[in-house]
This record gives structure tokens, sequence and C-alpha cells, in this order.
């Protein structure tokens, strides 16, 4: 049996994600964390009605944020994952949670060289992909500016 | 009903940016962090060619909170530092998400402090 | 005696006289449980971290071996094995507290195999006694291999689950006053590459390794399928044995129900486990739990244990290297 014989092979045997469910709990958990964020951000708006809409914004990012984290910390967010896929690594929970996982997992190798060093192993690429784009929209729109 | 119809959109939109992503993982084989990083890019695409706030309107926190709006945030705070001079123009993306990321950064830190991580039952 | 270009008849007695197994949570709920030795009650296993977790178990099996076989460690020739962390770690520090010669060995999941296979050479070679003992810890392994156990992600249908477990086994030459199974032969399988790339589908990669070295040891060794009662496989998990019973068909007929695999033992089918258990701990939890005690008991004569092994690391996988596979069989029989 040559490679293409068999990948063949293998491609028929597989079994398949069940893609109805995976996408009804995506749907349903993602749709979920997005509501609870808005209910926060009009919670928010109200409690502190000087803040303008840019600020609610970055306020309820850092409440969702703080709310991943904890779930991580208590070791549930892995476990929404399991069922939620998507619904639950897409919002903004789930950076956070990309974030403290490594750092809890490598904090036995010391708060420098473990946590540290490695909280940023798996968000890394958001960070720098971010900020990359960022740079370049602004200085293009700059360019665009200029005449 | 109003706060019941904004709320419904919010859950629809939300679901629907996280089901785009399921498909994604189910048919590419993805990885979380490839998953995050393609829709980062994609919410700072939309917002650069100012499509974003259209869906803003409608889905409100459904888009906002996937990790879109945080491609937004840098996006905007880009577009706007541009219309100040070159510096703001590479520095305000970041600005504007400082508020998210330090919280990542602290929270990240206090609790990968005081957390160990375990391995689930089967 | 060699046979063949990758098959060793053993003329001299290797006998298997003695094996001891831990082991994890999980592995305890499942199908196997009043066959292990000793079920630990939590990961840790009251270690600050799971490598350490990992060589104090091997530690215990040991102890537990000795005790088992009534033998001091300063008898033995040797300690051979091997765990999937990086340089060794579980085996190495495991061997530091015990007063004997140690040799540490990889072949991925296949350990357990070459293990075997390394001792029955040793006694050929003179010694007494050698202890095989191969070992795996999911939280380990998941750290070294894939992601923090706390991230979010979702398995893909193929993923296997790593068997938190030790397995180690004492090969003598002389013969015990009990009877107990021989290593008869053993064949060295090549390492077989399908170009397969899915770092998550390790059954599919392995099976056609799988099947490469059983198909010589039958050859080499001049049986058919049937001399065995069973041909059990590492860690194949369910779609790597439907793969490997579909090419073995094509050879030797129906030969399913003469063939099964550790990690398909394992674990319950509740537990959500994927498609079974894997890891160098799998085979050698499997083999000297379940499978020496019912060939002590008469329930089984003659098996072909073929311990299976994928030699990828994580950045092989990041560099577009496809997944290399390798099986060592081991013909053990009362």
């Amino acid at each position: 049996m040559d490679k293409k014989e068999y990948s063949e092979l293998v491609e028929q045997t597989t079994p398949r994600t069940k893609e109805g469910k995976t996408l009804l709990f995506a749907f349903a958990i993602g749709g979920l964390i997005c509501t609870i964020g808005q209910g926060v951000s009009d919670a928010l708006a109200a409690l502190i009605p000087s803040f303008d809409a840019k600020k609610i914004g970055a306020l309820t990012g850092v409440v969702m944020i703080f709310l991943g984290s904890l779930l991580t910390g208590l070791g549930v967010y892995d476990k929404i994952g399991y069922y939620a896929g998507a619904g639950s690594v897409l919002p903004i929970t789930g950076f956070a949670n990309s974030v403290v996982s490594p750092a809890m997992e490598y904090n036995k190798e010391g708060i420098v060289f473990g946590l540290m060093a490695k909280m940023f192993s798996i968000a890394g690429p958001v960070i720098v992909s971010g900020v990359c784009a960022s740079v370049l929209i602004g200085v293009i729109y700059y360019i665009i500016g200029l005449f | 009903m109003q706060y019941f119809l904004t709320y419904l959109k919010v859950f629809a939109v939300g679901g629907l940016v996280c089901t785009i992503g399921q498909l994604l993982i189910n048919k590419t084989k993805m990885t979380s962090a490839r998953v995050l990083v393609t829709f980062l890019l994609a919410g700072a695409a939309l917002e650069a060619v100012g499509l974003f706030r259209y869906i803003e309107d409608f889905g409100k926190a459904g888009i906002t909170i996937p990790i879109t709006g945080f491609g937004k945030s840098l996006a905007a705070g880009a577009i706007e530092g541009a219309k100040q001079g070159l510096y703001q123009a590479c520095t305000g993306g970041l600005a504007a998400v400082a508020a998210g990321l330090s919280a990542a950064i602290a929270f990240g830190f206090v609790i990968a402090l005081v957390s160990k991580s375990k391995p689930k039952g089967a | 005696m060699k046979k063949g270009r990758q098959t060793y008849i053993l003329d001299g007695k290797v006998y298997i006289s003695a094996t001891a197994s831990i082991a994890g949570v999980d592995e305890g709920n499942g199908r196997l449980r009043d066959f292990f030795d000793f079920v630990i009650d939590e990961s840790e296993f009251g270690c600050k971290s799971h490598e350490k977790a990992e060589i104090k178990l091997r530690k215990h099996a040991i102890e537990s071996l000795l005790q088992n076989a009534s033998v001091e460690a300063d008898e033995i020739d040797a300690i051979i094995g091997g765990d999937l962390l990086n340089q060794l770690v579980p085996s190495g520090f495991s061997a530091r507290e015990f007063d004997a010669p140690f040799c540490g060995l990889y072949s991925a999941c296949a350990t357990f195999g070459q293990s075997l296979a390394t001792g029955a050479l040793l006694l050929g070679g003179g010694a007494k006694k050698v202890i095989c003992c191969t070992s795996s810890h999911f939280a380990t392994a998941e750290r070294q291999y894939r992601f923090p156990l706390e991230l979010g992600t979702q398995p893909p249908p193929t993923a296997q689950r790593t068997v938190t477990g030790v397995g180690c086994a004492l090969l003598t030459s002389e013969r015990p006053k009990n009877k107990c199974p021989k290593i008869t032969s053993f064949t060295l399988g090549k390492v077989i590459d399908m170009g397969l790339n899915d770092p998550n589908n390790m059954g599919a990669a392995m099976a056609p390794a799988t099947y490469e070295t059983i198909t010589t040891h039958l050859d080499e060794r001049g049986v058919n399928a049937d001399y065995y009662d069973l041909i059990v496989t590492g860690d194949l998990g369910k779609l790597g044995r439907e793969l490997l019973c579909s090419m073995l068909g094509k050879k030797y007929g129906a030969v399913k129900d003469r063939i099964n695999d550790c990690g398909c033992m394992v674990f319950k089918e509740i537990q959500k486990c994927g498609l079974g258990g894997s890891g160098a701990g799998c085979s050698s939890l499997v083999f000297c739990s379940y499978l020496y005690k019912t060939m002590l008991e008469g329930g089984l004569k003659r098996i072909l244990l073929v311990p299976t092994g994928a030699m990828l690391s994580k950045d092989s996988s990041l560099q577009g290297e496809s997944i290399p596979a390798i099986a060592h069989a081991v013909a053990i029989e009362m």
C-alpha cells in the first residue's frame, strides 16, 4: 500500500466531528457570553454615568477579562471550552484564558522564567499581530491624511 | 421589550461570530491561537475599511466582546491617532487597548500565582 | 538466535517472573480497575508538580515489583525503560533511588516493547535479573506535546488520552518457583512514515508500522496469525485498530477477534477519552496488570504484544514534518 492509497483509507475511516452539535454549542455559549458582556456594559453605564461609551467599552472588557481569568483559575473555563469550542475561545474571556492558563501551568518553574516568561506563549501571536496591524493601519491613514 | 430585543440581537450576533469560528476549527483543524489571530485581524480590517460600526450598531456586545472587538479598538485607536501625527498613528492602537491588556496581565499574574493547574477527570 | 532480518528467537530462558502496576485516577475508574496493584487518588500523588509525581510513581512501582518478587535492589543487574518526557526525566530521576545499573530507552509509546527486547538480550548476555519499566502521565504529556491543562480547547474527534500509569516487569534467567510467562521471540520494528501529519490522529499514523512489524514477525517466525491467542497492540486506539484490522484482513482473512489494543482496553466508553488511551505507560500498564494476570490464570496461552509509538515532537510538527511511527513485537507464551 503506498502513501496515497493509505491516506485515502484513513480519510474514509476517520470519524467526523459531530458538526451540528459543535456548532450549536458554539452558538449558544458564545451568544451567552456576549449577552453577559452586554449586561455588564449596561450596568457599568448606569453606575458610572460620567464615562463616555469608549471608556465603558474598555471597562466592560476589563470586567470580562477578570471573569475569564477567575474561571480559569478556578479550573472551570477548560470544562466550558470542552463543550463550547470557539464559543468560549473567541470572546475576550477566551483571550484571558489563553493568557492565564500557560502562566498557571508554568508557575512551578518559578515566577520569572516560569509564570512571567510563559504567560504569552499562546496569546503572544494575538498581541503581535494586533499591534503590527494597528501600526500599519495608523501609518496608512496618516499617509492618506497628508493628501 | 426594547431591552429584550437588544439582548436578542447581541445573542444572535455573538453566537453567529462564534459559529463561524467553530466552522473554521472543524474544517481546517485550526488551533485556538490561530482562530484568535484570524478574528482579531478581521475585526481590525473591518474597522479600517469602516464597516465595523454598522455591525456594532446592530449587534453591540455581540461583536465587541469577541476578540474582533479587541482588533477594532486597536485599529480605531490608530486611525484616531493618525489625525494628530505619525507618532500617535503608531501608538494610538496600543493606547486604546491599554486597559484590557493591563487587566489581562495583572489579573493573569495574580491568579496564576495563587492557583494550580489540574488535569480534569475523564 | 537471529532468524530473518528483524526477528530473534530466544532459545535461552527469559521468564517474566513478576510484574507491578500503578494506575492514575481515571485509569482506576476504567475497565481494568480490579487488575491494578495500586491506584493513586490524585494526579499529583502528593508532589509539587506532575513531573515529580511521575518520578514518584515509577519509584513506587519498582519498589512494589521488588516486593512482589521478594528481591533486593542490589540483586538487579539493570533497570531499563523509558517514558515520554524530554531527557527521560522520570526514568533517570527515579533510577537514582535504586542501587542498580540503569539504561534509558526511547521508542515513544513503543518503549515497553523495546525494553522487553533489550532485557531479553541482556539476559542472553549473562544478566540474571532485569527490570523493564515504562511510564506516562496525562498532565506531563499534555504540557510537553499539547497545551496547558487549563486552556479551554475542544479535543478533535481523533484525539486519544495519555494514560497515567506505570507498568514494570521483572525478567529473570532462572525459572521461578511458580509457572510464569516467557518471552520466546521478538521482532524489532522499522520506522515507517506514511506521510500523515495530524498530531491529533496518531492511531492512523502508527497503524502501517504496526502492520509491517506484525507481518514481518509472523513471516520470519514462520507461524500463522492464529498461532497467537491474542495480538495486542500498544495504543492505536479505535481508529488505528480498525485500520490495522482492515490491512491484516487482506492478508490473513478475518482476524478482528484476535486483535485488541491496550489503548482500547483502558477506559470505559462513558469516560469520554476520545478513541482510547495512549502513552508509553499504556501498553506496560495493561500488560503488567490485566494481560499478565490473565496469562497466569490460564486465560491466554500465547500473545504477541506489539507496543506502538509515534516518534513526533511538538517542534517537528510545527516544522511541517510528517509523523514517523514504530512498533516492536514481543511474543509472550506460557
